[in-house]
């Protein structure tokens, strides 16, 4: 006789995921780091947003980056020239970084370096839309970029990203004038999801927007977490 | 992409199910969650469960995929409504933001429908 069972399990998809997540950033609260997870379409600028951003603010902080959108060591070696350590990790074919991957990269950064004297990792996902948006990496905020020749409807189409954001940066304003970019609508399509997002239209080539983005970055810090056994770090300040 | 991920992890979590079982049984089918306010496409996520099951311990088995549509809650209305994904996410009422969401971001494993010869 055929019998058939049934059992509940109830458990989510996510789940190995988050908890190595979970795990990553219990690491960066016990150091005192704040990292910041950089999503974006291919092209939308993370790589040079980066780039800016460490040329202003490795004199306040002590920068590390985890550098995901590469097949190879290209993006590694442009920001390796602003003298900060950079963890590439392969990817191979995937569409996105997940905690295990990241993982790998902070298993390096505490390795070669004394992370409790670092104030922040900035993790620069892979070049996507849709997936990294469902893969948390440990990270303390989400960082999305929109670039105006992306169109104002994007974050209608993908909206689980725009949707999780913290922060989103209107990226390539300097070519804002030469499209009919409405960036109103742009605002308006984010906040019908996502009310709270903070808002920056910036240009990496002007220099436009960028004190305010160094501003928030500034004004980011990890969790708080069970008392480290080191002595207490100073979190990310951009003072 | 991003589907062979997600078989993978719900592979790998029964696995771990089925493992921990004294009797290891015949598993016929897996019964998914998957909300329409995910990044995952059930047709891909059928797909990838086909080919990545082949030769394992899921080689019977099939997916059994339920959509849960995105219903959000206004607190200003005081109701429930449906976003219109792509289109509209504020409140058709009032036009205030989505904030509330009550279902579709499940990616869930609900149970699992094994047998006993």
């Amino acid at each position: 006789m055929h019998q058939t069972f049934d059992a509940a399990l109830e458990i989510n998809l996510l789940h190995a995921n988050q908890e190595g997540a979970d795990h990553n950033r219990a690491h960066f609260d016990e150091w005192g780091i704040t990292c910041l997870n950089i999503m974006s379409s291919p092209g939308a600028g993370k790589t040079v947003l980066i780039e800016r951003t460490l040329a202003a603010l490795r004199d306040r902080l002590r920068i590390a980056v985890i550098e995901g959108d590469m097949t190879t060591e290209l993006d590694a070696d442009r920001l390796r020239q602003y003298g900060v350590p950079v963890f590439a990790i392969n990817t191979g074919r995937s569409c996105h970084l997940d905690s295990r991957m990241v993982a790998g990269g902070i298993h390096r950064f505490s390795e070669e370096q004394d992370p409790t004297q670092f104030d922040l990792v900035i993790v620069e996902n892979v070049g996507n839309l849709v997936c990294p948006a469902e893969f948390e990496v440990g990270e303390h905020a989400k960082v999305a970029l929109l670039s105006v020749t992306e169109g104002e409807d994007k974050p209608l189409k993908y909206p689980v990203m725009f949707q999780e954001a913290d922060c989103l940066l209107v990226t390539k304003m300097d070519l804002a004038p030469y499209l009919k970019i409405d960036l109103e609508r742009i605002e308006a399509n984010v906040r019908q999801m996502n009310p709270h997002c903070t808002i920056l239209p910036i240009s990496a080539q002007t220099g436009e927007g960028l004190e305010a983005w160094f501003d928030w970055v500034g004004t980011q810090r990890p969790g708080r977490s069970p008392a480290p056994a080191t002595e207490a770090h100073s979190s990310v300040s951009a003072s | 992409m991003h589907e062979t991920d997600m078989t993978k992890a719900l592979i790998l979590t029964v696995r771990d199910w089925w493992e921990s079982q004294p009797e290891k049984r015949a598993i016929a089918k897996v019964h998914l969650t998957v909300g329409k306010f995910t990044c995952v496409e059930p047709a891909s996520l059928q797909f990838a469960f086909e080919v990545q099951t082949r030769n394992t311990f899921l080689q019977a088995a099939t997916l059994e995929i339920e959509e849960i549509p995105l219903v959000a809650f206004c607190h200003r209305c005081q109701q429930e409504y449906l976003p219109d994904i792509g289109i509209r996410y504020a409140c058709p009422t009032c036009q205030s933001p989505m904030e509330d969401i009550r279902s579709g971001r499940e990616l869930k494993i609900g149970r699992i429908e094994y047998g006993v010869e």
